[in-house]
């Protein structure tokens, strides 16, 4: 204490900047640093868990690419991408610029395509699940069947599968993508839209040349943030595939499920780890391209 | 002259003119009813759930979105089972403790980021700043391997444990604690306040409505956490809610309607939570999504 004491104001403000961080830099040392480590390091290894960890140099790797499989799943995991993004950024901007033009009960209407994305994404797996199903059982196909359209074969089909298995990761992504689309908006100041309309220029020429150029650090974050999600797509699949995850026949199986199957059902630690270096590695290439592309432009 | 040129229409008088209110025109009235129609579709799914966790099993398979003969026979069956009640405390548990662990390291970490300036500062910057690059599903196998040497396999600590300070708390709450003004905290230190006492009493509940918006992101994120939970866990008891739906989904010739209660019974508490907080939700939303 006495020592404490002795300390001028500025070296006080030292030892408790360093008191406050002690604690969280050994969590982030111990629970992020390691493991990331450790995981690039097992990626080197062969290894079950039980048995030792023996080196392996770049035999994981090089069983990845030779996998057939594993290029099946990197193009499904890109699949939910490529489809994923767009549609719900065009869909939520839609709807973000007609909200934000609608004074009549907004609330209530932002209420209705917010609510979505305060479920669990576990739990309406297993709904959109049982509208899937075949009749009489799905509601769609029974819908379908009753205004005499025949049915469509949704989560057992190999084309089907991955875009059903997609709509309801949309469908409880486009509130929060409103949201932010809404915030972006209002941060446009009037005083543009004003102008534009002394000046007699279109809605559409405004939303082209005003609105959408304005709107790009939202656009750029909600690209980022959406890819990031469905390239790490998980939940959704697992639970609307649980009797044969990633089927049929391996079509809907994103790489998220593939690691977690070679880990925990295969216990082949040193190839999972491989996989989840290539997560990595994609979800930081993509994530630094689109950042480049969006900004340059 | 002097009166025609004050109706000489300037840009001032322009947008002075431009109608209080246009009358709802036939274009606005569609536009509504669009936006009106998307909005109940995207809530069906919800509706669906709750209905049919209201049915009779005789009814689930019609499309009726109002049962005949309401019941909650399924939920009385699906609780008195026992599993959903222990999965429901233990995701209450998980998550309560996890948020306020993340308010308050979060702030902390965020707040001597902020505030202080030290040798290393920088560096512990950038460092928790990497995290963010890191993707969950990287560390798993070595958290999985963690948790096995240290016994924490099967036990709550092992399930919170990953998720106890997010580096994103911590860029939001720096965000907000740059907000504060310095003076402040320089007059709490006149008036002999220590540190640990200007950050809680003076700091922290300027802060709040950040404060709120990382409570509500975190223990959101919580209560729907899958991947890891699934892992870590192994005995029934021991399952969240997410889990365990789907483990008791995945059972051989569970009816619809169960799950459905299942699902329900793992939505609805965020969703009244949601209800009754709406617009501060969506605020704190906006907040984290756009500062952190």
């Amino acid at each position: 204490m006495q020592l404490y004491r002795n300390l001028t104001i500025r070296q006080k403000q030292i030892v408790w900047a360093w008191a406050f961080l002690a604690l969280p830099v050994v969590f982030y040392t111990v629970i992020r640093f390691y493991p990331t480590a450790n995981a690039v390091l097992i990626s080197f290894q062969d290894w079950n868990l039980l048995g030792d960890r023996t080196w392996a140099g770049l035999d994981n790797y090089a069983k990845l690419v030779a996998d057939p499989v594993f290029w099946q799943v990197f193009r499904n995991t890109f699949a939910y991408l490529i489809l994923g993004t767009p549609i719900s950024l065009v869909i939520s901007f839609i709807v973000a610029y007609h909200l934000d033009k609608t004074r009549f009960m907004h609330g209530f209407l932002r209420m209705l395509y917010f609510l979505p994305f305060m479920t669990s994404a576990v739990a309406m797996a297993w709904v959109w699940r049982w509208f899937y199903q075949p009749v009489p059982i799905g509601l769609f196909n029974n819908a379908l069947a009753s205004i005499g359209i025949p049915q469509i074969n949704f989560l057992n089909s190999t084309t089907n599968a991955l875009p059903a298995i997609l709509a309801p990761a949309v469908w409880a992504g486009l509130g929060f993508q409103i949201i932010i689309f809404m915030a972006g908006l209002r941060a446009i100041p009037r005083s543009y839209y004003e102008a534009a309309r002394i000046d007699g220029v279109s809605t559409w020429t405004v939303l082209w040349e005003i609105t959408l150029p304005l709107l790009k650090p939202t656009i750029v974050f909600l690209v980022v943030f959406s890819s990031i999600g469905f390239l790490r797509i998980f939940d959704h699949v697992f639970n609307m595939t649980t009797n044969n995850p990633g089927g049929p026949l391996n079509s809907t199986k994103p790489l998220v499920l593939m690691i977690y199957q070679t880990a925990f059902n295969s216990f082949d630690m040193g190839y999972a780890a491989a996989q989840t270096v290539v997560l990595f590695l994609v979800l930081l290439g993509v994530s630094l391209l689109q950042l480049r592309i969006l900004r340059d432009r | 002259m002097a009166v025609a040129e004050d109706i000489r229409p300037t840009s001032e008088t322009l947008l002075k003119v431009r109608a209080p209110r246009r009358p709802a025109n036939m274009g606005q009235f569609i536009r509504w009813a669009l936006l009106f129609a998307g909005g109940i579709a995207m809530v069906m799914p919800i509706a669906y759930m709750i209905s049919t966790s209201l049915k009779w099993p005789h009814e689930v398979y019609n499309l009726k979105l109002i049962p005949d003969e309401p019941t909650i026979d399924n939920y009385t069956y699906v609780l008195e089972d026992g599993r959903f009640y222990w999965w429901f405390v233990n995701s209450i548990i998980i998550a309560v403790i996890t948020t306020v662990s993340n308010v308050l390291f979060d702030s902390l970490v965020g707040y001597t980021l902020c505030k202080f300036r030290f040798p290393g500062r920088y560096i512990v910057f950038i460092a928790i700043l990497s995290t963010l690059m890191i993707p969950t599903e990287m560390l798993v196998i070595p958290w999985y391997l963690m948790s096995q040497q240290f016994g924490w396999l099967d036990t709550y600590w092992g399930i919170m444990f990953p998720g106890l300070m997010t580096a994103f708390g911590t860029f939001l709450m720096k965000q907000f604690f740059e907000t504060v003004p310095d003076d402040f905290i320089e007059a709490a230190r006149i008036d002999g306040l220590n540190e640990l006492q200007i950050w809680w009493t003076v700091a922290m509940p300027l802060v709040k409505p950040a404060l709120a918006a990382l409570a509500i992101f975190v223990f959101l994120g919580n209560w729907t956490a899958f991947i890891w939970p699934l892992i870590v866990t192994n005995s029934v008891e021991m399952y969240t809610l997410p889990v365990g739906l789907s483990s008791f989904g995945d059972e051989a010739d569970v009816a619809w309607e169960l799950i459905m209660t299942g699902a329900a019974i793992s939505t609805l508490p965020t969703l009244v939570v949601f209800l009754i907080f709406q617009r501060f939700i969506i605020r704190g939303v906006v907040m984290a999504g756009l500062k952190g």
